[in-house]
């Protein structure tokens, strides 16, 4: 069959699983007084088409800031302003919006960026949009992630492709929709930076700098036209955008300061000022090795790379992260579901393992349950993650240096079986987190276990992806050449 | 028939079709449901609850029980796992009882039933005839045939979000079909006498089955032009179905008979009672005969040539079930339906002049030149779909009882293809006012979408080049026309209060220009294979 009509299929499969997820409940379903995610939406567009702009940041008498006030950039703003004047059922502009940005990013990367048969790039195409977080989240709890993920997304396939001010476009836009793809700015920076520097920076590079520079200075101006009369104004938005009063973490989260926290009550221990600093200093030092090699190579399977880990960083060591911020990771891990797909398809799953709690209180235990299981069987089977993972294959390389002292065991397989494992563990927890009630003593048992389970993965997989970056050699042999781009 | 070696290697792609199906049934499980979703509860209530003597006498709920008594007691086991869901849903009182635990388990009994299905449409793949010569995967006829079974439009919102078990059905149907297929004849009879105690609808292709089996089975040898060999008959044989015929029906309805209850279970049975159009209108030839009624009507009281006040009250186009009167043409009764329905299939047959179409009917046709199960097969499409034409009371999901098995025929040849894609298209859009709430209607357009683009582009490959003439292409996109004008145009129009029947009167007579011109085709091919029959004697 022709390409266009499998891939047809496939979007058009994609695109009812995300409606059919929506058919079921919703963030804050008769929940009152505050009700969820769904209510913040339908309050922004309240706000959006009644105030004028300079109030929508402002805590005033009719915008009450502590009801679900506005804490995403101007974009989602204007967004919700647009969704304001169609009153027609919200979750279609998700899919709107999911048909028009998202999947043709995705259709564009595995179809010009991947490699493989024909066949391949139509089954990574099904893969990732069966990845089953973004689904969850989205359709399920209610938000518009897909716009700012796949404004992302073109930005990573323009700029491979080539076209550099285009791409740095893209990104600015996908930054000024939600301020947390700031967890991908620094590749971004990075890979821009380090073409320009081979380009030469006396010449072509140094032009190549100024055009991008400008880009996105423009851009922002663009995005922040209403709100740059006032400095007052800047000032307000961006407090809303980065509230640091806010303590380290909310909630159980997967990262490494809410698992501390277990043995060593650092909330409490340290002051407010002290967590930002030390948080930010090991998100630093965490995401200094990665960038600087993409620095020094700036190709596009290095970018990927990075993408990985300077949002996996940011995201076991920033300051105030929620755990749906697991979804800026999960969009470059998706990107490397063709080159190694059964550490992709781990990391996925333990996403949205890690975000079950969040599913349970919004009443989404089917969907996760069938998406899950649909999301590990179709790509295990399409992808032939378990034919894929020898040694080599999975760039061991680095491990097997390291562990020269142990005893010689195949790591290919000790890996398969440490991922049976780890998928056990997942759905045992997972069982029990939903039929077992938690002891009086540790009302959030569940919750905790579910997080500390999923730090480790992430801490790992981190190492792994570090590790798999780095190794790469700066110069490619020739013979070499296709696999390390 | 000719069997085709299945390929021996891989049939992992089976499961991964069956799966993907699978799960996509299971993220429908909050999707709207209908009424048939309380009447199943109800009598898996009536069923549990009360004791056998009761079962067809009980009325506290409108949805009496009115299947034949095996499906009573296949309603009756589930009801013991249903217990350990939700006792409550087993009250007989507890009407239109629906706690999440209650539509979990009916909706998962569904979805876990269908592996009858999964069954019988591995069953069917390994009976399809291929072409020696490699392709890849996605090109086999057996690939595709998978393909359009499991993930079939109509049975996907019928079973799984209107509700009702017609997968469970479906796959006894195909089944039994399959072992003909096979030739393994008793199993296929026993298959069906099954069937038709589980649903009684399926009495309409009895015919088909009764003449096939009686033709191919008890007659054990043929002449060599093809004709009935009438020393060959074998009364073991007949006498081996006839048991197997007698022995279902007594377990099923042999309690029945025993308590004396036989007239009131048949009563229910066949509620004759009801109107000749089901509410949503079936697609079929009554439609357009009720249509021009209309018109007719409409027309004469314009051009004062009728009394308003002398028309009946009872109108069709009201949408309810219920007995009416037509205004202008002949007014139609069961038993002409019931002809109607018997005569494309049973027509005393002349001698043929060569060039004219008068033509011997379908089941006659299979006892003088049966050409085998395949034969048999699109015999039983036929049957299936002139009962659809011509039937009293028909509900448009018949329309699946035509196409299931037709897939079949579809993968072998590049006619049957044709039909197929425009029968099916057809069909399959005239069930959309079946979900008729806002949120399930991306979901209908999506998956209709999908399953028309697979199966427009899989047949196109399979028989290399275009399927249709230009005239049903055009036809089928005025499909997309029809509704843009019943979901979107119309509800913004004045009229929608006044007159809020005609986006489905508009589908139901679109659909049936289709579906008709199908049936047409469908017994022209049939009657043209009976003329090569003809021909290769002469």
């Amino acid at each position: 069959m022709e390409n266009w009509s499998l891939v047809s299929i496939c979007v058009l499969f994609g695109l009812t699983a995300r409606w059919a997820v929506s058919l079921n409940s919703y963030s804050g379903a008769g929940k009152p007084p505050m009700f969820g995610d769904y209510e913040a939406q339908r309050h922004w567009q309240e706000v959006t088409y009644n105030l004028p702009v300079h109030e929508w940041y402002f805590n005033t008498t009719d915008n009450n800031l502590n009801y679900w006030g506005l804490d995403y950039p101007p974009l989602t703003a204007y967004h919700s302003l647009l969704c304001a004047h169609d009153h027609g059922f919200d979750f279609c502009w998700v899919l709107v919006a999911d048909l028009l940005i998202y999947i043709p990013a995705v259709v564009l990367y595995s179809f010009y960026l991947s490699e493989g048969s024909n066949k391949k790039k139509v089954c990574t195409v099904l893969c990732i949009l069966l990845y089953p977080g973004l689904i969850l989240i989205d359709y399920g709890h209610f938000q518009y992630n897909s716009i700012s993920l796949g404004l992302a997304l073109w930005g990573v396939v323009v700029l491979g492709l080539g076209w550099d001010v285009l791409g740095s476009l893209a990104f600015v836009l996908s930054l000024n929709y939600k301020q947390m793809e700031l967890y991908h700015s620094l590749p971004f920076f990075c890979y821009l930076l380090g073409k320009c520097f081979k380009q030469g920076l006396a010449g072509r590079g140094l032009f190549l700098l100024v055009k991008i520079a400008v880009t996105v200075l423009v851009t922002f101006a663009l995005c922040w036209l209403p709100f740059l009369s006032d400095p007052g104004q800047i000032l307000q938005v961006v407090h809303r955008l980065f509230p640091v009063g806010r303590g380290l973490f909310e909630d159980k989260v997967a990262n490494t300061w809410c698992s501390l926290n277990v043995l060593i009550k650092i909330k409490t221990i340290l002051s407010t000022d002290t967590q930002l600093y030390f948080s930010l200093t090991t998100t630093l030092l965490a995401i200094l090795p990665s960038s600087i090699k993409l620095l020094m190579k700036p190709t596009l399977w290095q970018f990927k790379l990075a993408l990985v880990n300077s949002s996996l960083a940011f995201f076991l060591f920033s300051f105030q992260v929620h755990e749906k911020s697991i979804l800026l990771p999960a969009l470059p891990v998706c990107l490397l579901l063709n080159d190694l797909p059964l550490p992709a398809i781990w990391f996925l799953q333990a996403s949205t393992f890690s975000m079950l709690p969040l599913f349970l209180k919004d009443g989404l235990l089917v969907p996760y349950v069938v998406t899950s299981l649909a999301f590990l069987f179709f790509s295990i089977y399409l992808l032939s993650a378990f034919e894929h993972c020898s040694e080599d294959k999975l760039r061991l390389g680095p491990y097997r240096r390291l562990l020269i002292c142990m005893p010689r065991m195949d790591l290919g397989r000790v890996t398969k079986w440490k991922f049976y494992f780890s998928i056990t563990a997942m759905a045992g927890l997972s069982f029990m987190s939903v039929a077992l009630a938690p002891p009086d003593q540790l009302p959030d048992l569940f919750p905790l276990l579910v997080s500390v389970f999923s730090y480790l993965h992430f801490l790992g997989l981190l190492l792994y992806f570090n590790i798999v970056q780095i190794a790469e050699p700066l110069q490619s042999v020739r013979k070499n050449q296709k696999k390390s781009n | 028939s000719v069997m085709a070696t299945p390929r021996a290697d891989d049939w992992s792609w089976f499961p991964a079709l069956a799966l993907g199906v699978s799960f996509l049934k299971c993220i429908l499980i909050n999707a709207y449901h209908s009424t048939d979703f309380e009447v199943h509860r109800n009598w898996l209530a009536i069923t549990h609850s009360l004791p056998v003597s009761k079962w067809y006498h009980e009325n506290t709920s409108e949805w009496t029980l009115d299947y034949p008594p095996l499906f009573a007691w296949f309603e009756y086991s589930l009801s013991h796992v249903a217990q350990h869901f939700d006792k409550e849903m087993l009250v007989v009182q507890n009407l239109i009882y629906t706690s999440p635990a209650t539509i979990l388990f009916q909706r998962l009994s569904v979805i876990v039933t269908d592996i009858v299905f999964i069954y019988a449409v591995k069953e069917c793949c390994r009976s399809v005839r291929e072409e020696k010569g490699s392709k890849d995967l996605l090109g086999h006829p057996f690939f595709i045939l998978a393909a359009l079974l499991l993930w079939n439009f109509g049975l996907l919102i019928v079973d799984h979000i209107h509700f009702q078990y017609n997968g469970f059905l479906f796959g006894i149907l195909l089944l039994s079909v399959a072992r003909h297929l096979q030739g393994r004849h008793l199993e296929g009879a026993l298959l069906f006498t099954v069937l038709l105690n589980l649903k009684h609808i399926y009495l309409y292709i009895a015919p088909a089955y009764g003449i096939f089996l009686l033709r191919s089975y008890c007659f054990t040898k043929d002449n060599t032009d093809g004709s009935v060999r009438w020393s060959s008959f074998s009364p073991v044989r007949l006498v081996a179905l006839g048991s197997i015929v007698i022995s279902v029906g007594a377990l099923s309805f042999g309690p029945f008979i025993a308590m004396g209850q036989l007239p009131q279970v048949l009563s229910r049975l066949f509620p004759f009672k009801r109107g000749l159009c089901h509410a949503y209108w079936a697609p079929n030839v009554w439609a357009l005969y009720n249509m021009v009624d209309k018109a007719l009507s409409v027309l004469g009281v314009r051009l004062k040539l009728l009394d308003v006040a002398k028309l009946p009250k009872a109108s069709m186009t009201g949408g309810l079930v219920q007995e009416f009167q037509h205004s202008i043409l002949p007014s139609v009764s069961p038993s002409i339906t019931l002809i109607c329905t018997l005569c494309p299939t049973l027509q005393p047959k002349p001698h043929p002049p060569p060039s004219l179409a008068l033509s011997p009917p379908a089941k006659f046709h299979i006892w003088c030149r049966p050409r085998g199960a395949r034969g048999f097969l699109r015999c039983l499409v036929v049957c299936a779909l002139g009962s659809f034409m011509f039937g009293w009371h028909v509900h448009e999901k018949a329309i699946l009882m035509a196409i299931l098995p037709f897939s079949i025929l579809a993968v072998e040849s590049r006619e049957d293809a044709g039909i197929f894609l425009m029968l099916t298209t057809t069909g399959h859009y005239s069930l959309f006012p079946l979900l008729f709430t806002a949120a399930e209607l991306p979901i209908k357009v999506l998956l209709m979408l999908l399953f028309t683009l697979y199966s427009f582009t899989s047949l196109k490959k399979l028989f290399r080049g275009s399927l249709l003439n230009p005239l049903e292409t055009t036809y089928l996109l005025g499909l997309v026309a029809v509704e843009i004008l019943c979901e979107v145009v119309y509800p913004l129009s004045p009229w929608q209060h006044t007159l809020p029947f005609v986006p489905l009167l508009v589908t139901s007579v679109y659909c049936s220009l289709g579906v008709s011109y199908s049936f047409i085709r469908l017994y022209v091919s049939l009657l043209r294979q009976h003329g090569t029959d003809k021909h290769k004697q002469l």
